[in-house]
């Protein structure tokens, strides 16, 4: 018998329930509104009271209203079908909905029930099994997709029965598995997982062991992100987060990418309508969108699903890293989930922390995180999730709770600069604050050395430290005057604006430019290091600009180049040419 | 607000602030509206039978023993043809005398578009500032604020931008106007000949703050029936979002709500958004345009209010005044439309981008030249004809006060590049120096 309650209290999308029965923290329920069913989710209990969210508007609600527990936790129901959906935060299919605007209490069924799916098994009757083993495969696109026995089945099984190969819906029983006691269990291709729980049926989650490519010199080569690593990417407003996201979404090396456009502008998800169906996936040469999932939950609708739509999101990306598929999340923004719990805790009178946010910010910024890695699954074959959140800190102060929580959690930091921003250097990742922990993990330098380059650490390390010393010499022309310092501080500034122009901008809107192979940025890198280890000999500081200042352009236009194609040994040449001009 | 026959009255108050009064009440529903001895009122919570009201014009003289009665439906407004022309207050009645409007009763503040059924703006609005049109190009479906201190003539320039759009309605809402400008907003609409083609909504200073709450929802609600209904493109001005968000303040301030930063409530980029995002190209061709204003302390971003909006906006375009031509110009810097890359070169002419990047960063050079100037080094050639080039472009181009065609101001730029720079100086692709090089 379900537990039934009745409206108390309303503020806003926090009602309060008198309930008649036991509830859990989590479970869901249906306040009932006229002829429809708004859904809620329980967030504290005091007695016999149960105080809620409402994931949708409460006008017109009442005190006395229905209320109907549902005995389960917000869940996500995984299945063949999810690749190139498009969902609100919790998860119903916005391209199958009615009307031009969103109904209240219109809920749509994520995945079709209708179509049938070619399967074939591949487990065998009599074989032991535990969750997340694979009983069978339906091909989902261009993607196999692994039928598991559910995550939430715990304990060993032995599959008593298997459905023979054949055209099935997702609802038809596909096995039959006995569990340790005897009793029977019918498995289908689709399954339930409460959201806010990680996915933990896997063998083990050892440390990331090599990078995941995103075409992006400033990420790849000097604060590369691992394969189930993660990473967060703060900036102010126009310094160029939604761009930068979008490039690793179209380039990112990953099987799956799924975007939660969490709390953002809904014509930023047009964008990707319109055009994900058009481009294509430079990895694997299909259009962008076969590879991808969107969960939408736009600024102007309700705050609650915001929240619900990173888990959502992270849900689908452990359900896809079972199958041992690289997986890619991306969410923008986290800022806006943070606001939508700050906005609840608000409303439930709790005792704030900084700025008003709830005092256990940073344990949910964390727990979520941690969930991203790469895993080792039953079988022994491996699947990853990357995790890569944009914040909005408030005024483009990085000194904010989230900011802070985030930088705690995630392992790779890509600070946006307005400086760099106002300066058209894009992207605008500041090269001396951002960082990759992963750059100093012994198992990605070994790795990196392997296919990239012997003593490509040293690389990096010396490229880096010629920018942070450019910038020191910059500081002091400014306040000492270009007249006011030795040639060398000169030599030393225009080297690191060489590395800035030549290799850490990039532009994302030029088809060459926009992606980077590693073996093209290795390339690169090598070159102008060659050059910055030279000494050269300058009269004035005025030679000293202009002769770097016509390198970088050459160099520039070399990026514009296809690699080594005619134009791009023409601009080879001329660099060999400009460097036999001075320099020993 | 018609009054209905079941009307449930109380007269007995619990408690009252200066914004919002308590009650004892039972079956009333959250955002129902009510009125408080004639003043209207909204129910912005309820515990147990215990019911707050937020009063609109203020709880100035409310006693315990007011008559409360209860409307039982949130706010609306009457929709149809003939808004057109005429001017209401926040809560939609008639201010310029004339007689009430008779159409479909719709919630204001309803649900938002579904954003898979929204399209990718498209449509080029064109306003005859260079500033904006050459720069920051805006889009029908797009929403912008201005970001301008008190002292910017930024109604003036609003005004201006809505008489030269191409659009088929303009609905202006007013918060917290000063009578002198709500007076030239009715001046420059009349004289302009386009009355048939404004509505407005307007809550002046003269009037309670907290009624400022209802005037976007009321003006999106106008906007929605024409874009939704008719397939109109519509162009809402709102002015001015900072006294908005100042409204809202007050109100959690009253309710014991813990602020977050600049004493903003903690919901203020959701309650800015849910305004914002009504922007939208529709499936159908309407479509909904907003520009607002958003006033600044001093040119300060980082405050909470104008932070929230950029994080939401596409784009801001900021007004300072230049002391080089003596003009009021749209910051070349710090200005930015998000869409513009929508429309430049695919509806304007192909080298739109091009001399747009040229001209400000040759404008960047002469601000580098300026502070060398001011530091006491000396000055190269090209940084004196950058000086030149600067005070000529933003007189030209950035001043506020031009009014051309797209056209025409690409041809004014080529031809201030021409006299100050070399082709190669510019960094213009070479087929485009050939084609417009004057």
């Amino acid at each position: 018998m379900a537990t039934k309650g009745k409206v108390t209290g309303i503020v806003s999308n926090l009602v309060t329930v008198l309930v008649d029965g036991p509830v859990g923290e989590n479970e869901l329920c249906h306040i009932k509104l006229g002829g429809t069913d708004l859904l809620a989710e329980v967030i504290k209990v005091t007695g016999d009271k149960a105080s809620v969210q409402v994931f949708e508007s409460t006008r017109g609600l009442k005190n006395g209203d229905e209320v109907t527990f549902l005995g389960r936790m917000l869940e996500a129901s995984l299945g063949p079908g999810l690749l190139s959906g498009v969902y609100d935060g919790l998860q119903n299919d916005l391209t199958t909905m009615e009307g031009v605007f969103l109904k209240r209490g219109e809920y749509t069924d994520p995945l079709d029930h209708g179509k049938k799916w070619d399967y074939k098994p591949l487990a065998n009757v009599g074989d032991k099994v535990r969750a997340a083993d694979w009983l069978g495969e339906v091909q989902e696109g261009w993607l196999p997709h692994k039928i598991m026995v559910p995550f939430s089945f715990s304990g060993e099984y032995t599959v008593k029965s298997m459905a023979p190969a054949g055209s099935y819906d997702i609802d038809t029983s596909i096995a039959t598995l006995t569990d340790e006691n005897g009793d029977d269990h019918t498995v289908t291709m689709v399954q339930k997982w409460p959201v806010k729980v990680a996915v933990k049926a896997y063998a083990e989650k050892p440390r990331p062991g090599k990078i995941m490519e995103t075409g992006v010199r400033i990420i790849d080569t000097f604060n590369p992100i691992a394969e189930g690593g993660t990473g967060f990417i703060p900036g102010p407003f126009g310094c160029g987060k939604t761009v930068l996201q979008h490039a690793i979404a179209k380039q990112g090396e990953a099987d799956i990418v799924v975007m939660a456009a969490c709390g953002e502008r809904a014509n930023e998800v047009v964008e990707i309508f319109t055009e994900y169906p058009e481009l294509v996936d430079p990895h694997t040469g299909r259009k962008l969108m076969e590879r991808t999932v969107i969960i939408c939950n736009t600024s102007n609708m309700p705050v609650a699903a915001r929240e619900a739509s990173v888990y959502t999101a992270m849900t689908i990306c452990e359900y896809y890293r079972a199958m041992g598929y690289r997986c890619l999340l991306l969410a923008d923004s986290t800022s806006r989930w943070a606001q939508a719990l700050r906005e609840m805790s608000n409303r439930m009178e709790e005792l704030p922390g900084q700025d008003a946010f709830p005092v256990d910010l940073p344990a949910i910024i964390s727990n979520f995180y941690a969930r991203a890695g790469q895993v080792v699954l039953n079988n022994g074959q491996t699947g990853a999730v990357t995790f890569i959140g944009t914040v909005s800190p408030a005024g483009g102060n990085l000194k904010e709770p989230v900011t802070e929580s985030t930088k705690k959690a995630a392992r790779c930091f890509y600070a946006l600069e307005q400086n760099r921003a106002d300066q058209k250097r894009y992207p605008a990742v500041n090269p001396v604050d951002s960082y990759s922990k992963y750059l100093e993990y012994p198992e990605i330098q070994e790795s990196l050395e392997n296919t990239v380059e012997k003593g490509w650490i040293g690389q990096v390390l010396k490229a880096k430290n010629y920018v942070r010393r450019g910038k020191e010499m910059a500081d002091q022309i400014n306040i000492l005057g270009d007249d006011g310092v030795p040639m060398s501080y000169h030599e030393a500034f225009w080297k690191s604006e060489l590395i800035d122009f030549a290799f850490l901008q990039q532009d994302a809107f030029d088809a060459v430019d926009s992606v980077c192979p590693m073996e093209r940025q290795k390339y690169m890198l090598d070159l102008i290091l060659d050059i910055c280890d030279r000494n050269f000999e300058f009269e004035d500081y005025e030679k000293c600009r202009s002769w770097f200042k016509d390198l970088i352009n050459i160099m520039r236009q070399m990026n514009y180049s296809e690699f080594k194609s005619a134009d791009f040994e023409k601009y080879s040449s001329m660099l060999t040419k400009q460097l036999s001009e001075n320099g020993n | 607000m018609a009054t209905k026959a079941y009307q449930r009255t109380y007269t007995k108050l619990q408690a009252i602030t200066k914004a919002t009064v308590s009650l004892d009440a039972k079956g009333v529903a959250n955002d129902e509206l009510a009125s408080v001895n004639g003043k209207l009122a909204q129910v912005v919570k309820t515990n147990g039978d215990r019911v707050t009201l937020q009063v609109f014009s203020g709880t100035e003289g409310v006693p315990t023993n007011a008559e409360v009665s209860f409307f039982g439906a949130p706010p609306t407004l009457k929709v149809g043809d003939q808004l057109a022309g005429r001017f209401f207050n926040a809560y939609g009645r008639p201010i310029d005398g004339g007689p009430e409007v008779e159409g479909e009763e719709r919630e204001a503040g309803g649900p938002s578009v579904n954003p898979y059924k929204r399209r990718q703006p498209s449509e080029l609005i064109p306003t005859g500032i260079a500033g904006i049109d050459l720069n920051n190009t805006l889009v029908s479906g797009q929403k912008i604020p201005f970001f301008a201190d008190p002292d910017q003539p930024y109604n003036q320039v609003m005004a201006d931008v809505a008489l030269r759009a191409d659009v088929d309605k303009i609905i202006l809402g007013g918060m917290g106007l000063s009578n002198d400008d709500y007076l030239f907003f009715r001046h420059a609409f009349e004289n302009a000949g386009a009355l048939d083609r404004i509505v407005s909504f307007v809550n002046t200073t003269e009037e309670p703050p907290v009624e400022r709450l209802l005037i976007p929802d009321m003006a999106l609600t106008a906007a929605e029936y024409f874009a939704v209904d008719k397939n109109e493109k519509v162009l809402v001005l709102l002015t001015d979002m900072t006294l908005y968000a100042d409204a809202l303040s007050i109100v959690s301030n009253r309710m014991d709500q813990i602020p977050s930063k600049d004493s903003m409530p903690g919901s203020l980029y959701s309650d800015l958004a849910k305004i914002y995002e009504k922007a939208v190209q529709l499936p159908a061709g309407g479509s909904i345009t907003i520009i607002a204003v958003t006033t600044l302390n001093d040119g300060d971003i980082t405050h909470a209010i104008p932070d929230n909006t950029g994080y939401i906006t596409e784009g801001q375009i900021f007004l300072r005044a230049d002391s080089d031509s003596g003009k009021v110009i749209v910051d070349p810097f710090r200005s930015l439309s998000r869409l513009k890359q929508l429309v430049q070169g695919k509806k304007t002419r192909e080298d739109h981008s091009q001399v747009m990047n040229a001209g400000v960063r040759l404008y960047a050079d002469a601000q580098n030249a300026k502070t060398k100037l001011q530091n006491g080094f000396d000055l190269s050639d090209y940084d004196l004809r950058c000086l030149d080039y600067a005070k000529d472009y933003a007189t030209e181009l950035l001043s506020i006060d031009v009014n051309i065609s797209i056209e025409e101001m690409l041809d004014t730029a080529w031809k201030l590049f021409a006299r100050h720079f070399s082709p190669a100086e510019t960094g213009i692709k070479q087929a485009l120096i050939d084609k417009y090089w004057k």
